[in-house]
């Protein structure tokens, strides 16, 4: 990208909940994989006389999500109307949160892992918050051929489904940030155990709108760049499937948009899908025909009104988020960044660590050298089979292997340099710079010494070699 | 006589003791339909051969002895509006022509459980866009006390089958006048009860923050014991109450019973509001204190209504969207356009503030002024129509006919009050009506005051000679 060019991008991302029933009915919400149109009753048909009722538990799991994200609550809340037709949409409305969101106001705030992307992402990145509101579900459509004869169907499994909508300013200045919020995001709904986040399976869609910023005064390149001023058009990536065409779409709307900008050309403000064949956008709406949705206030349910007491109970269903659980494990278990961050990526992992750490403990071997450690290391390097090792199991291991080492150094150095001795075609390809002859090497000792650490056989070998 | 002249009550004695049968009263009603409903033209379908066999089991339940259930064996005549498995369900409109709804209503399954037997559906204003029922896609109902005459509407068919003794009884749907008012001009009982007293489920919507379904009854002992069934919260209607504080009942000597001078107007048909006044007398006499008080000017709750009842209309009809339920959008009558045109409207951008967002303002006024009554009153006693029934053809060329007619009984529709219209008197032969209002969660009081006037007149033993 020129200098004096820059990427404004804000995203829209959609969670559908993994709640037993659906938004407003009764309905089981499981709809991936199932026979079409057997979750549906009247509600979610939209037929005649059927009436919604919230779903609790998907309100109580917008708020805890609102709540992790930093938002502030509405505590007079209410759902609305959004008036539009779509053959997906039975009841030609979609009811949706418009005017009282559950959370507003909130933000995530990026950690760079990798060192990598240091370079593209501060240390300490926030994007902020606009919304997290609750909705419905569609229905799904489904283009196809019957007899010849080219039909659309339409699957209502899916409609009412609890969806959550997470709308951020446009606070992302590169994919890299798009990134780190998308994995952060995901972590934390995971941790929060409300939804898969599932990309693939639809469970977590993303729309981006994106706009290019020129910072040029007289043609000269203004620099450090105004942070306030957006560009006046902006546009919205609709229907992609998955992120990494989002990513795909991103990034030829970069290229697209900053060679119209080059040529002094204005951009109007759009809605544009993605086409996956040819890998370009193309447009699909004008700002001039954008919908008039005809919002008000959903008359079939009462406003939603959370006392203090109610929203402390929510509170304490949260449970540690990634950023807490992080901040701990290096004070408590004196990881490093990237250990503890590893250790974080999931709830799962972070746990078993935990429940390694306390069997070790229960063992009395937290005093023996630095076990916390090696457990971390073993985690994040030896690709241990978490769900098949019991933590106990795990520790067993680490300290046979710590013992072998421990107890047969003289051994080890004994046979290594009988192996050695004993293969002198191999050392002498070593030392002319065959790398592969170790290999040769380490397979002879470990043939003598099985389950010895081979790290350790390495090492002794290159210290005998040298 | 027949015996599709009997009350509720007294169809049940009659039926208990075994004085005729059930298939005895059944026949009945459906001789008396065969020989006047071609000319009332109350009814749209009947449900002849079920209910036969509904009345073979009632007997069989009537010789165990088993009586428990409160309307073992009464027929009931339901309006258009309210689902009903096995019976076309139109709301009077041709786009739902031949719709064979999946589901009963919670009205319909309350009384089938209460052992009710469904005699047929009645006429209606199509989808409830009306007060004469001249807007049904099915032709008009006429006023059984004169053929030339309208019935009232929207629930005009039931109020007029009850007059017409072709029913023990009937249920209806007010979203502003729509029970109370067709009870007016066919002299019969029609009590709306406070909003979300009974569940709206499986009720056709016409604006969803106003309806209220209700009975149509020859007594007001009918239709308290018909309330009290229907009453109660319903797990499928989020709008229904949990556990409303009644309000508090009292003896006739300690009711203070307001007049509000703005309901007695100058427009209204001569002799309506005299014979209203002359029913407070009548009051006072039995120990109640009469007094004269001031309200907003009913006008206000016109344009307030109508706004407001457009908007939820042009929402809640999308879902006839022309893919489903067979009729197209073109089957939508004039009125029906109109209503979804308007409410269109006031719901877009840029007109939302100016209409429907200052509508919901003045209806908090209205909800207001009727607090500030309920300071000095316990009850409100008002004529229900400006007029006696109008003739047949009186509404065409007048998009706001049915709005006029309603004025009165707008303002507490809109304010979700409680409401009951009693027969008073008669001009020219056509019945005149006068309606009980009160606060929220008042039915009880208002049941008590209209027994009590009931019991000293004679008006509502009058009978339309066919």
């Amino acid at each position: 990208m020129p200098i004096g060019y820059q990427t404004i991008i804000g995203l829209e991302v959609h969670v559908e909940l993994a709640t037993v029933s659906k938004m407003f009915c009764g309905c089981s919400a499981e709809h991936f994989g199932v026979e079409p149109n057997t979750h549906t009753c009247p509600v979610c048909l939209g037929l005649p006389g059927a009436l919604p009722v919230p779903n609790k538990k998907a309100i109580d799991w917008t708020l805890m999500l609102a709540m992790a994200l930093d938002c502030r609550i509405n505590q007079h809340s209410h759902f609305d109307r959004k008036n539009y037709f779509y053959p997906d949409l039975p009841k030609g409305y979609q009811i949706t949160q418009f005017e009282e969101p559950f959370g507003y106001d909130g933000c995530l705030k990026l950690t760079a892992i990798k060192s990598a992307l240091m370079s593209t992402v501060s240390q300490q990145k926030v994007i902020r918050i606009r919304r997290v509101h609750l909705e419905e579900d569609t229905g799904k459509l489904q283009h196809t051929e019957i007899g010849g004869e080219k039909v659309t169907l339409v699957d209502f499994n899916r409609s009412g489904v609890p969806l959550v909508e997470i709308v951020t300013e446009p606070d992302f200045r590169s994919l890299e940030e798009v990134d780190l919020y998308l994995k952060k995001l995901q972590k934390i709904i995971r941790y929060l155990g409300i939804s898969q986040a599932d990309m693939e399976k639809g469970s977590m869609r993303i729309e981006p709108s994106i706009s290019i910023r020129v910072n040029k005064n007289n043609g000269q390149i203004q620099f450090p760049m105004p942070n306030d001023q957006l560009p006046d058009y902006r546009v919205e990536l609709k229907n992609i499937n998955s992120f990494r065409f989002a990513r795909k779409a991103l990034e030829y709307e970069i290229k697209r948009q900053t060679d119209l900008l080059e040529k002094g050309e204005k951009i109007p403000q759009q809605t544009r899908g993605w086409n996956e064949e040819k890998n370009v956008t193309f447009p699909q709406r004008e700002k001039e025909e954008a919908h008039d949705y005809r919002y008000f206030p959903e008359p079939d349910i009462p406003p939603i009104v959370l006392d203090n007491e109610q929203l402390a109970i929510i509170k304490k269903q949260i449970p540690e988020l990634p950023d807490q659980k992080l901040v701990r494990f290096q004070r408590d278990y004196s990881l490093s960044d990237y250990d503890a961050g590893i250790l974080t990526e999931n709830q799962e992992l972070g746990d078993y660590f935990e429940e390694a750490v306390k069997a070790a403990g229960e063992i009395g071997q937290l005093k023996t050298g630095n076990i916390v450690k090696t457990i971390a290391n073993w985690l994040i390097n030896k690709r241990i089979e978490t769900e098949n090792t019991l933590p106990a199991e795990l520790i067993a291991k680490i300290i046979r292997a710590n013992t072998i080492a421990a107890v047969d150094e003289g051994k080890l150095s004994g046979i290594v340099k009988e192996v050695l001795g004993a293969n002198k075609q191999a050392v002498n390809d070593y030392q002319k710079g065959k790398k592969t002859a170790l290999g040769f090497l380490m397979g002879a000792v470990i043939k003598l010494l099985p389950g010895v650490d081979k790290e350790l056989i390495r090492k002794e070998l290159e210290k005998q070699l040298f | 006589m027949g015996l599709n002249d009997l009350t509720i009550i007294e169809a049940s004695e009659g039926l208990k003791k075994k004085n005729f049968s059930a298939r005895d009263l059944l026949e009945d009603c459906y001789r008396r339909i065969e020989q006047v409903d071609n000319k009332i033209h109350a009814f749209l379908a009947l449900n002849k051969e079920l209910a036969l066999q509904q009345a073979g089991e009632v007997e069989k339940i009537l010789n165990t002895g088993q009586t428990e259930k409160p309307l073992l064996g009464i027929p009931v005549a339901i309006k258009d509006n309210f689902n009903t498995v096995g019976l076309t369900t139109t709301a009077s409109s041709n786009i739902l022509i031949n719709y064979q709804p999946p589901y009963n209503a919670t009205v319909v399954n309350k009384l089938r459980d209460a052992g009710a037997i469904i005699l047929g559906k009645t006429n209606m204003d199509a989808f409830a866009h009306g007060s004469s029922t001249e807007t049904s896609d099915f032709g008009s109902t006429k006023n059984p006390w004169n053929l030339n005459y309208l019935p009232g509407g929207s629930s005009g068919g039931s109020a007029a089958a009850v007059a017409a003794n072709e029913t023990i009884f009937a249920v209806g749907s007010e979203t502003a006048g729509s029970i109370r008012q067709p009870a007016a001009w066919c002299g019969v009982v029609g009590f709306k009860p406070t909003y979300g007293r009974i569940s709206r489920f499986g009720l056709i919507a016409m604006a969803s923050s106003t309806d209220s379904p209700g009975p149509l009854t020859k007594s007001v002992a009918d239709a308290k014991l018909i309330y009290k069934i229907l009453a109660g919260f319903d797990e499928n209607d989020a709008t229904t109450a949990v556990n409303p504080v009644n309000y508090k009942t009292k003896n006739i000597r300690e009711l203070k019973i307001g007049i509000p001078k703005e309901y007695y107007r100058s427009e209204t048909q001569k002799g309506i509001n005299e014979m209203v006044l002359a029913s407070a007398k009548i009051l006072e006499k039995l120990g109640a204190r009469i007094i004269e008080l001031s309200l907003l000017d009913p006008e206000y709750a016109i344009s307030d209504y109508t706004v407001v009842q457009r908007a939820e209309v042009s929402s809640n009809l999308a879902r006839f969207d022309g893919i489903r339920f067979g009729g197209t959008r073109d089957n939508f009558n004039e009125e029906n356009m109109r209503r979804i045109m308007l409410g269109t409207y006031t719901l877009s951008a840029g007109y939302y503030d100016a209409y429907y967002k200052r509508a919901q303002k003045v209806r908090t006024l209205i909800v207001n002024n009727f607090n500030r009554a309920w300071k000095e009153v316990d009850l409100l006693l008002a004529p229900t129509s400006p007029t006696v029934a109008q003739k047949i053809g009186a509404t065409k060329g007048q998009a706001m006919y049915g709005e006029i007619s309603d004025m009165l009984v707008e303002p507490s529709s809109i304010a979700g009050l409680p409401g009951i219209n009693l027969p008073c008197g008669f001009i020219e032969g056509l019945p005149v009506g006068m309606q009980i209002i009160g606060p929220q969660w008042s039915e009880d009081l208002i049941l008590y005051l209209a027994e009590k006037y009931e019991d000293n007149t004679e008006w509502h033993r009058r009978k339309a000679l066919l």
